[in-house]
């Protein structure tokens, strides 16, 4: 490849200098087949970061009060000089909205630009789980739909009761997902249309199914009929379509609840691969740049201290621990991936028959597609990373005084490590299991939820609050009970708690 | 493809709002905060916002989440020690974990407090919600006692010293321009028509000659405008303008006398505070006047005020005196917004009480804005109570009110300075 004459390096960006830049990887990301949604950078302060990640990256969300409260602490911790704000941020829509610092150095535009509006843009489109779960080019309009929905109710009905409302439900939020079906996709006037249609008609549902007056008599067949017939996962779903004494403006803000929590699903089940692609992409199309000549020396040797600091994994013993850091699992996951298609070991062949000598940028491009984080470790979790990382597994088993290690970084436990490293990133063992089992639709209308633990892990004791809020959106008694292994159900949980104090509390 | 957008100047306070419900939600806490914060002040500390502490599980965002305990595995990398099948102590909680979710809180442990700054503004808003300062209304319209002088444009006539430069010589080229233009226009066209002759094969010596004379003329006319006139000077104007006063005195009067006791004091204490910060909404300048007395009345500094002791009978009307006197000789009624406040036990010598009242009316009030009384005691009232109780219903802007314990400080002081009506006891 001819050498070009290189770009600006000099550390302050202008809008010239990032354009050109951008062009640049562009070119770059179009040659290595990356597809985007068309890009919208745009340039923010410190405090607007702050505001971003006050509303968890939404860029409109409706008022609350926990907003308010991210945004103190994070302006705090600022502040006192105990937290740097990230680069960047990047949010899954159509155009894909990147936020980048104005503080940044033209070197750190450069790689959040590869990193955001490349890597992580390009994640979205591509990957199964946003596609089929988050429709980017409405998010935007539902959005401001719901702040706008959520104001106007605030007007109607007192912001005291909108806040209870979505305190409610914000408490479940991570139970208004539909884990197994499929949404389907809507515009912002179709949305708006059908709310009007929708308060009327759910109100009328919820009416017929809560009649008083028996109907007819084989109600009372011998065999009860179970209502829900079986148990859902969806609890704020439940609530909204079944919820006796809701409100039809408290059955909207439940659904936009839950639709934003949807929203936000498949990017809690990518953090690995989302981040692993991005830092994929801004490592390689910068390298490319640097290849071809058209950035210096000085600007790769920066790039380079960023990146490392960004894909670096302390060690489980150094005080900077907390957990495998995604980007430096992803990126190295990535990276192998590329290496045992280019230069396979004989280790490589025996693990990756599939892969090993293919094209590596057809099977990056598959992995990215067609996988999330539990799924892509136990596929492409190779030995040599485990190695690399010197990866280790414990065995806590609540009912010996010590741990033991389970397997560690040699031929034996390479099974058992990825297997457990792929279940740690299984959103389903690391969520509470908990689904709506019965309603009492005949006597006292009291909603049964049922706890099913995974590796006889108990529910925290936060359950009492969440019960609560459970009950304001229930309005009659609910309850918990916990399935045991031995098959039986034991009530660990209750709203109201019954009038007599319970003797035995599990 | 991509598109750059600079939204650096949109407005960045968007989080605001739900800054502010965090600060409604939290109010009742975020109160008792600050009502706390007050005790810790000097009476004058009022510049400061204020730090909030709220307990963090009154604030949790509870969620459905797994508890500690069952069966575990974890990965974790760097092994440099470990073996297949090596058993270990469990470590201490909390070490270890931590779930890729990043701050899924893990209630229970870690009950520290939230702690948060508000502002000054917050922090007075807060303590003073719906109050109104007593009078304030009437003091302005009625008396419009300072002068300020300030600037109000330009004129042509002044001192020397008020010459504004900037506008004088804006003059003088304004001047210069309007009165060369034609000449220029003139010299322009001479110039022209010399660089045509010249220009020309055949000789022009006559008409050369001719035009260099009138270019010359020209020259010399433009050269005669005077760089600067004494039309063009500007001054700059000054008037006077009468602004309300924003000074105020605050006399704190107390009784030191051996039945105050140290608790009874801190409750008057707090209640100063208030006032004071209270006057400080309004005032730019607060003069406070420290007058303690038991038989006699002695003004003091702050620290003596609430922390030394003294025994001794009760005589009221002896700090009044003093008031009056101090008044008269330091705070003319004119220049000044006079505000008193006096705390008491109840207790005065029986025949005193009614001098009390005759000094009060004669001499303290017509020249007070607002005079409070506030008696702390658990017993039953006696003469002072109801002596001023005469003069509380002869004058609107004499307050009392009882105060039993400090939890009765913050709800009389919201009483006595209500908004809208000026409540007479």
């Amino acid at each position: 490849m001819t050498k070009r004459k290189p770009l600006d390096d000099s550390p302050d960006w202008t809008f010239e200098k990032l354009d050109q830049y951008q062009t640049e990887i562009a070119r770059v990301a179009a040659h290595y087949r990356l597809d985007t949604y068309p890009n919208q950078i745009e340039v923010i302060t410190a405090e607007q970061m702050m505001d971003a990640y006050a509303s968890v990256g939404m860029p409109i969300g409706y008022n609350h009060w926990t907003y308010g409260k991210k945004f103190i602490q994070t302006e705090q911790t600022y502040k006192r000089g105990q937290m740097g704000l990230a680069y960047e941020i990047v949010i899954n829509s159509e155009p894909c909205i990147s936020y980048l610092m104005e503080e940044n150095t033209m070197t750190m535009q450069a790689l959040v630009m590869a990193h955001a509006c490349y890597g992580h843009n390009s994640f979205f489109k591509g990957n199964y789980l946003f596609k089929s779960w988050t429709d980017a080019s409405s998010i935007i309009d539902y959005l401001l739909f719901a702040k706008n929905y959520v104001a106007e109710c605030e007007h109607k009905y007192g912001i005291d009761e909108v806040e209870a409302t979505l305190d409610a439900c914000h408490a479940l939020m991570n139970h208004g997902v539909d884990r197994y079906k499929r949404p389907q996709k809507i515009s912002l006037d179709e949305e708006l249309k059908r709310q009007k249609e929708r308060e009327e008609y759910l109100q009328s549902q919820v009416n017929s199914l809560w009649r008083t007056l028996p109907i007819k008599e084989e109600s009372a067949d011998k065999k009860r009929k179970r209502f829900p017939s079986e148990p859902q996962e969806n609890i704020l779903y439940f609530i909204e379509k079944n919820a006796p004494l809701l409100k039809p403006w408290q059955r909207e803000i439940v659904r936009i609840v839950r639709k934003i929590s949807q929203y936000f699903y498949p990017q809690k089940q990518t953090q690995v691969m989302n981040e692993g692609w991005a830092c994929l992409w801004h490592y390689t199309i910068l390298n490319h740049l640097y290849d071809e000549g058209l950035v210096t020396d000085k600007f790769i040797l920066e790039f380079l201290h960023s990146h490392t600091n960004v894909v670096a994994q302390p060690e489980y013993n150094s005080p900077y621990y907390s957990g495998i850091n995604p980007y430096a699992l992803g990126f190295n996951m990535f990276m192998d991936i590329r290496r045992i298609c280019e230069n396979p070991t004989d280790e490589d062949r025996r693990w990756f028959p599939d892969i090993a000598g293919s094209n590596w940028l057809d099977t990056v491009h598959f992995a990215m597609e067609n996988f999330k984080d539990e799924s892509f470790i136990s596929q492409f979790l190779s030995p040599k990373i485990i190695r690399d990382f010197k990866l280790f597994q414990i065995h806590d088993d609540e009912k010996n005084s010590f741990i033991e290690i389970g397997a560690i970084h040699n031929d034996t436990g390479y099974q058992k490590i990825r297997t457990a490293l792929s279940n740690q990133y299984n959103l389903s063992n690391l969520e509470a299991n908990i689904q709506v089992l019965e309603v009492d639709i005949n006597g006292d209308r009291s909603l049964t939820l049922r706890y099913v633990a995974h590796n006889k892990v108990p529910l925290a004791g936060s359950k009492d609050e969440v019960l609560k809020h459970l009950h304001y959106l229930w309005q009659f008694d609910v309850k918990l009970v916990e399935k045991k292994e031995s098959g039986e159900e034991v009530e660990i949980g209750r709203c109201p708690p019954k009038a007599t104090p319970v003797d035995k509390a599990s | 493809m991509a598109n750059f957008i600079d939204r650096r100047l949109n407005s960045k306070n968007k989080s605001t709002v739900n800054r502010q419900r965090f600060i409604r939600r939290y109010k009742s806490q975020i109160k008792k905060s600050v009502s706390d914060a007050i005790n810790k002040r000097g009476v004058t500390d009022v510049d400061t916002g204020e730090s909030i502490s709220i307990p963090k599980k009154d604030m949790s965002e509870p969620v459905f989440h797994q508890g500690s305990g069952g069966v575990r595995d974890r990965v974790h990398p760097g092994n440099d020690q470990f073996s297949p099948g090596d058993r270990i102590k469990r470590p201490p909680q909390g070490g270890g974990q931590a779930s890729g979710q990043g701050e899924a809180s893990d209630s229970g442990e870690g009950e520290d407090d939230f702690v948060f700054s508000i502002s000054k503004d917050e922090y007075l808003d807060l303590l003073f919600e719906d109050l109104e300062l007593p009078n304030l209304e009437k003091t302005q319209l009625d008396k419009l006692v300072e002068y300020k002088t300030v600037r109000s444009g330009y004129c042509a006539e002044g001192v020397p010293s008020n010459i504004d430069i900037v506008k004088s010589l804006q003059g003088s080229i304004a001047r210069r321009i309007a009165m060369t233009s034609s000449k220029r226009a003139q010299l322009k066209a001479c110039e022209k028509e010399l660089e045509a002759l010249e220009a020309d094969k055949h000789d022009h010596i006559k008409e050369v000659k001719e035009l260099t004379l009138e270019i010359e003329r020209l020259k010399a006319a433009i050269a005669k405008v005077p760089f600067i006139d004494t039309f063009d000077l500007r001054y700059r104007n000054y008037a006077k303008e009468a602004v309300p006063t924003s000074k105020a005195v605050m006399f704190c009067l107390m009784d030191v006398s051996g039945s105050m006791d140290q608790a009874t004091k801190d409750i008057a204490k707090r209640f100063y505070i208030l006032l004071y910060l209270f006057l400080t909404r309004t005032y730019k300048e607060i003069d406070v006047v420290y007058i303690r007395h038991h038989t006699q009345a002695k003004e003091v500094d702050e620290q003596e005020f609430f922390y030394s002791q003294e025994t001794g009978g009760t005589i009221a009307s002896s700090a009044l005196e003093l008031m009056v006197k101090v008044m008269e000789e330091r705070y003319n009624a004119n220049d000044w917004n006079i505000y008193g406040a006096q705390a008491s036990d109840g207790d005065n010598w029986a025949d005193d009480s009614p001098l009390c009242k005759k000094i009060m009316l004669k001499k303290i009030l017509p020249k007070a804005r607002y005079f409070s009384y506030i008696e702390i005691t658990q017993r039953a009232h006696q003469t002072l109570w109801h002596q001023y109780q005469d003069v509380a219903d002869q004058c609107g802007y004499f307050a009392m009110r009882h105060i039993r314990s400090v939890e009765d400080i913050y709800p009389v002081f919201r009483e006595l300075f209500k908004k809208g009506e000026q409540s007479a006891a």
